[in-house]
């Protein structure tokens, strides 16, 4: 029965060339916008090189502190994550760091604005790194306030002119420091593990990381055994926020340890929620904003293809003539329209690889490589597949309705 | 086979009524070669699609196989026209877009059956009308009998009890319309399928074994 649909719903896309190209156009026009937009997201949420272990990881990325009179949020600092988070029970593995930060560094007189970010030895076997050169500094090298560093690939080409960049030393952050491995680059919007340079917490300047205080401007990124106990241990980092001593005039610390998801949807919530996750409200919202953007070539697509009813009346009536049921025509024109959406999405998927290469082309986030991977188009095969079905059902619920007599006094088919 | 009971079909609009059919009672026998006849507009067509399911009565009722179908649902009307009923029009109603075999396939798409059991049967009811060679032409490439014949290929593949022919050769020149006429009596003598047909023709409702004459919706005896 489907073979039947579709050869006839491949002859009724010949048969009106004009029709079938508009109705394509929308489709892929609007297909080509949702499959960026997805592709973008995969970028920033999707699984990929460094973050190897983000299903296994919670982060701790605010605290806000209540007093009567006072609120304060900030990033949780160092000595709280390292006296706190560090010693939860039951985990992988804990590592601080700060966020990344511009500085300069300069090489034969010319300056050169690098981000910079301090991390401990933990940090490299959270993330999985792919070294072009040498390796990772571990956590002796932390412990023993080692002046070295690893730099990144655009970094190595900036400062030596892609030649080897191990053992070199590199001015930076008012430090000298010896490179002591060359990373492949990391998107920027990947900001945990993003950087251009990486050194070691200890071998900072000042040890103001080490003074006790609760916000500061540092990261932890918790390595569960598994995920399974993302529950426990974000019921014991609950417990550890109760145990901290506030300074006078607070008298309560929030935070959450989140998921990378959970994460990304904190930073799109509101200012008045920063310190509560809420993926799910998140996930509904792009999701309705996607079937939203969808809403008006759908209508276009409804029209077109109610218009074709009168076109298709006869065909109608002698389906209906030799048994079909309204339903069972209800599901032949709308797997018509699915493979119309269908084919669509096939040229849209074609023409949002040419966007996406433009967008890679102006570089305008930092070493972000926007691409059509196997799960962009597992998602816009059901976006195409979300659209067909908008669009669809109606028509095909209009045609399925005709009389047989009258739609058999139709002559055209 | 069919019973008409009483049967009334009223068209109504805001401001005019339209009788189609007054009090149509008669009975279609098993096996049996009725021809319908009548002038235009007398409501040939409209009882014709009453005895297919295909429209409704306003008043009285249509039982097929013994079984009044007045309250039947859409879905158990669709059945019913698809195990029991074949119908063959005047403007023959191909689907252009199909090859002939797949129209002929079209009444078994609605049946649980395999494709390549499908595919048998259309293959045998093209050949059991003469059109072998033709099975991935497309209605357009064919000559109006030829088409015709496809129709009753089509009609015929799910071996219908009825056969309901709306002025099957009504299309055709007088040849062409022999030979559709020739395999309806055929259908009727050897599988014994009970055959309905309107026409305008009284010397090919001469053929059939009973004319049932309407005139301003009503029987004339």
């Amino acid at each position: 029965m489907l073979k039947n649909y579709l050869k006839t719903a491949i002859q009724v896309l010949r048969r009106r060339k004009f029709f079938t190209f508009i109705s394509l156009f929308g489709v892929s026009l609007t297909l080509v916008v949702l499959m960026v937009a997805t592709a973008v997201f995969d970028q920033i949420l999707g699984p990929q090189l460094p973050e190897i272990h983000a299903d296994r990881t919670l982060g701790v990325y605010s605290l806000e502190m209540r007093g009567a009179e006072i609120i304060s949020d900030s990033d949780a600092s160092y000595w709280f994550l390292d006296r706190y988070v560090r010693t939860l029970p039951d985990i992988e593995k804990v590592t601080i760091f700060s966020q990344a930060a511009r500085s300069a560094t300069y090489l034969d007189g010319e300056k050169f604005e690098l981000y910079f970010k301090r991390t401990d030895g933990a940090f490299w076997q959270v993330y999985g790194f792919d070294f072009l050169e040498g390796g990772p500094f571990l956590a002796e090298d932390d412990a023993n306030a080692e002046k070295v560093a690893v730099i990144n690939e655009t970094t190595r080409r900036q400062l030596y002119g892609g030649s080897k960049a191990l053992g070199r030393m590199l001015e930076i952050d008012g430090q000298r420091l010896k490179i002591k491995g060359v990373v492949r680059d990391v998107s920027f919007l990947r900001q945990d593990p993003f950087s251009d340079v990486w050194a070691p917490i200890s071998a900072a300047r000042s040890d103001t990381h080490l003074r006790p205080a609760v916000l500061g401007s540092h990261t932890g990124v918790i390595l569960a055994r598994h995920r399974g106990d993302f529950p426990a241990i974000k019921r014991a980092f609950q417990a550890r926020l109760a145990e901290v001593e506030l300074p006078e005039g607070y008298d309560e610390l929030s935070g959450e340890a989140n998921t990378h998801f959970e994460r990304f949807s904190r930073v799109m919530s509101s200012n008045q929620e920063r310190t509560v996750a809420s993926p799910w409200r998140l996930r509904f919202a792009i999701g309705l904003a996607m079937v939203l953007f969808m809403i008006l070539p759908s209508l276009n697509l409804v029209n077109i293809n109610v218009s074709r009813i009168l076109e298709r009346a006869s065909e109608i009536g002698v389906r209906k003539a030799f048994g079909a049921s309204s339903w069972t025509l209800v599901g032949q024109f709308v797997v018509e329209n699915v493979l119309l959406t269908l084919i669509g999405g096939g040229i849209a998927f074609v023409l949002s690889g040419g966007v996406l290469s433009l967008l890679n082309g102006v570089e305008l986030i930092p070493y972000a490589t926007f691409q059509l991977n196997f799960r962009v188009f597992v998602y816009g095969l059901l976006l195409a597949v979300i659209f067909g079905l908008i669009s669809g059902v109606y028509p095909a619920w209009k045609m399925s309705r005709l009389h047989p007599v009258t739609a058999l006094r139709r002559r055209s088919l | 086979m069919i019973q008409l009971r009483a049967v009334e079909k009223v068209y109504r609009t805001d401001r005019i009524e339209t009788i189609a059919l007054s009090n149509v009672n008669l009975e279609i026998r098993s096996g049996e070669f009725v021809s319908i006849m009548g002038p235009s507009g007398c409501g040939k067509s409209t009882l014709l699609n009453l005895m297919g399911l295909l429209d409704v009565p306003s008043e009285g009722t249509v039982s097929l196989a013994g079984e009044s179908v007045v309250s039947y649902s859409d879905r158990q009307l669709s059945r019913l026209r698809n195990r029991r009923l074949g119908f063959v029009f005047q403007t023959f109603h191909l689907i252009a877009d199909l090859s002939v075999v797949d129209n002929v396939e079209i009444p078994l798409l609605y049946r649980r059956m395999s494709g390549s059991e499908r595919r048998r049967l259309a293959l045998a009811a093209l050949e059991r009308v003469g059109l072998s060679s033709r099975v991935h032409h497309f209605p357009a490439q064919l000559s109006g009998g030829q088409q015709q014949r496809v129709a009753i290929a089509r009609a015929i593949v799910g071996e219908p009890d009825v056969l309901l022919a709306d002025e099957p050769t009504g299309n055709l020149d007088s040849s062409m319309g022999d030979e559709v006429m020739a395999i309806l009596h055929d259908l009727n003598s050897s599988a014994g399928t009970t055959i309905v047909m309107v026409t305008h023709d009284e010397r090919l409702a001469g053929q059939t074994g009973r004319i049932l004459r309407l005139f301003d919706g009503r029987q004339v005896n």
